[in-house]
């Protein structure tokens, strides 16, 4: 294992807004990185610097081993990049698409072709490749798109929201379209995104930014634990029965921070596992218990609770 | 950067857009220089023999000559070829994809305005070369070798207004990163450069100069108004064209007392030149500063799209 994409004190500053504030981050080789934000938190304005399309006001990126501001001709060539809403010229086909890349970034004749056709194929378009991209519909560019990452044959992909606007079906195929890639080639992956399931389940690492800063990097549990910590347990209630009054006498029971209705049922935040005593306290009232459950913090909670607080 | 290049070369001709201009001009350059050469053909006897050729492009038929009407359509060429360039990659939000290849940031702007350029180069040889073969069959005989260097000095200087053109709608798209507004930014300074200046250069003399009445004040109130027109491009190359096509078009310009005593002979070639080297200079310069801005900018912009 070693550091593909290393930031350190990384900033950002347009006129009197500031975009990226003192940015550490790193990526290992060979891991999926959720690069985690609400939009404008500054995850493209990063990627932008990762790549030396733009000049950080402060800090340094190492990407591969090069300064991307000083080298990036060494960076560009080693990072395949998926711009969010990647574009295509229209009236030319995937394919043409494609070998103008190859040929941008120098490869020879036969083993460009040779390229262009196998990677079509194995992002699923081999058979509309000599269509023009016009034609193509959203998902099929955004699999285009990935397709034109690999050509250059990249150590590091760097993927700027790579399933906004597909249907979730096409989203899962780009999905372990991605996975696939990262298990077949070792690639390191920087995923920048807003939706939280998709890191939730393939990325082992993580980093939320929230309005250009880190405010926390980690693997789920990781994260999760960081939150937990001081707010105990949380635990989902559902009776059946006349329930009158049943809300302040939950709210009297001792080590329950807070109860509020919630659907047919409560929704209890807690210091301490409470239920026994909650359950003692249903049967005294004649209740018949439905539910009760601990509910584990989902990465959406833990994402909010980190959005809310920053 | 000749990737670049090829790709872009390959866009404009088969672009529509291209071929429809090119078509119209084709035409119209056809119906103007058959009309003319079939005037010359009636007053065979009245046409100067040292440049009948030349005659065929400068022939006022109507409204405009051959050659004024190649210098009305270059602005458009240059302005269709050249409103997209930059503007076009953001609105397909291309630029950042190609520019986080391994290429320079600069051999993009470079190919592409090069493949303009070459794109003009060979629209202008062509119609050089029908209209030398259209010229010959229609008079009979091949122009003479003086002839062949006006008018290949005369396409070398289309391609050069041309290419301002070219490079000024680039600067446009730079700025403007929306396709039509680049567009419509190009044609507002077409407009101004062709009709307001012309307009501007007839008031302003009498305003600075209401009454002439010395010979002086009547240069002075002449040149300001040539000042004022030189300001466009536009008049620049026209005032080349018709120095560079008619070899006795300096007379013309010059006022009645600096005529008498001058030789009404048309000039060599070499003196020609000489009188539009400032022009040709100023154009280049031009040319070079639409450029070297856009140049400068495109360098320092952040890519987003």
């Amino acid at each position: 294992m070693s550091t593909i994409i290393e930031t350190h004190g990384l900033t950002k500053r347009y006129r009197d807004k500031l975009a990226v504030n003192e940015l550490d981050l790193e990526v290992e080789d060979g891991e999926i990185f959720g690069f985690l934000g609400p939009n404008g938190a500054g995850k493209t304005t990063t990627i932008l610097m990762l790549l030396g399309l733009t000049e950080p006001t402060a800090g340094r990126a190492t990407v591969c081993g090069f300064d991307p501001t000083r080298q990036p001709l060494e960076v560009k060539r080693r990072v395949g990049y998926l711009p969010e809403n990647p574009g295509f010229y229209d009236d030319m086909s995937g394919w043409e698409n494609l070998y103008y890349i190859a040929k941008l970034n120098r490869i020879p004749d036969p083993e460009a072709r040779r390229r262009v056709k196998r990677l079509l194929e194995q992002v699923g378009l081999g058979e509309d490749g000599e269509r023009p991209v016009r034609e193509y519909s959203r998902g099929m560019k955004q699999r285009l798109g990935i397709a034109e990452v690999l050509v250059k044959e990249p150590r590091v992909l760097i993927l700027d929201e790579p399933t906004l606007g597909i249907d979730p079906d096409g989203a899962v195929r780009i999905l372990e379209l991605i996975n696939n890639l990262r298990q077949e080639h070792g690639l390191a992956i920087l995923l920048s995104t807003h939706l939280l399931h998709q890191v939730q389940g393939m990325c082992s690492r993580i980093g939320i930014i929230v309005r250009g800063r880190l405010i926390a990097k980690g693997n789920l549990t990781e994260l999760g634990s960081a939150i937990t910590k001081d707010a105990g347990i949380t635990l989902s209630l559902e009776v059946s029965g006349p329930a009158d009054g049943l809300q302040r006498d939950l709210r009297a029971l001792n080590g329950v921070i807070d109860a509020e209705p919630r659907g047919r049922g409560w929704f209890l935040r807690c210091s301490r596992d409470v239920r026994p005593e909650l359950v003692s306290l249903i049967t005294q009232k004649g209740l018949t218990l439905l539910q009760l459950k601990s509910e584990e913090l989902t990465l959406e909670e833990i994402y909010l609770k980190y959005f809310r607080e920053a | 950067m000749e990737t670049v290049f090829w790709k872009e070369m390959r866009d404009h001709f088969s672009s529509w857009r291209f071929i429809l201009l090119v078509s119209i001009i084709l035409l119209a350059g056809f119906g103007f220089t058959l009309w003319s050469g079939q005037t010359i053909k009636d007053a065979a006897s009245d046409a100067p023999t040292e440049y009948v050729f030349l005659l065929l492009l400068t022939l006022e038929r109507a409204i405009f000559s051959v050659a004024t009407f190649l210098g009305f359509v270059g602005p458009f060429v240059g302005i269709i070829l050249g409103f997209d360039m930059i503007s076009g990659e953001y609105a397909r939000g291309t630029l950042s994809r190609v520019l986080s290849q391994p290429i320079y940031r600069d051999s993009l702007i470079n190919g592409k305005f090069l493949a303009g350029l070459a794109t003009i180069a060979v629209l202008w040889f062509s119609i050089l070369f029908i209209f030398l073969g259209l010229g010959t069959s229609l008079m009979g005989f091949p122009p003479n070798a003086e002839e062949l260097w006006r008018l290949l000095i005369f396409t070398l200087v289309g391609i050069v207004y041309v290419s301002f053109w070219l490079a000024l709608a680039m600067l446009f798209s730079l700025l403007f990163q929306r396709t039509i507004t680049a567009a419509l930014a190009a044609l507002a300074a077409w407009l101004f450069l062709t009709l307001f200046i012309p307009i501007l250069a007839q008031a302003l003399p009498v305003l600075i100069v209401p009454t002439p009445s010395t010979p002086e004040q009547q240069a002075l109130q002449f040149n300001i108004e040539r000042m004022t027109n030189r300001v466009s491009p536009v008049y620049i190359y026209s005032e080349i064209v018709r120095n560079l096509l008619n070899p006795r078009a300096h007379l013309i310009q010059m006022m009645s007392e600096q005529v008498s005593g001058v030789l009404a002979t048309p000039l060599s070639l070499g003196q020609s030149l000489l009188l539009v080297w400032p022009q040709v200079c100023t154009l280049l310069a031009l040319l070079a500063i639409c450029f070297g801005i856009s140049y400068i900018k495109f360098m320092r912009d952040e890519i987003r799209a």
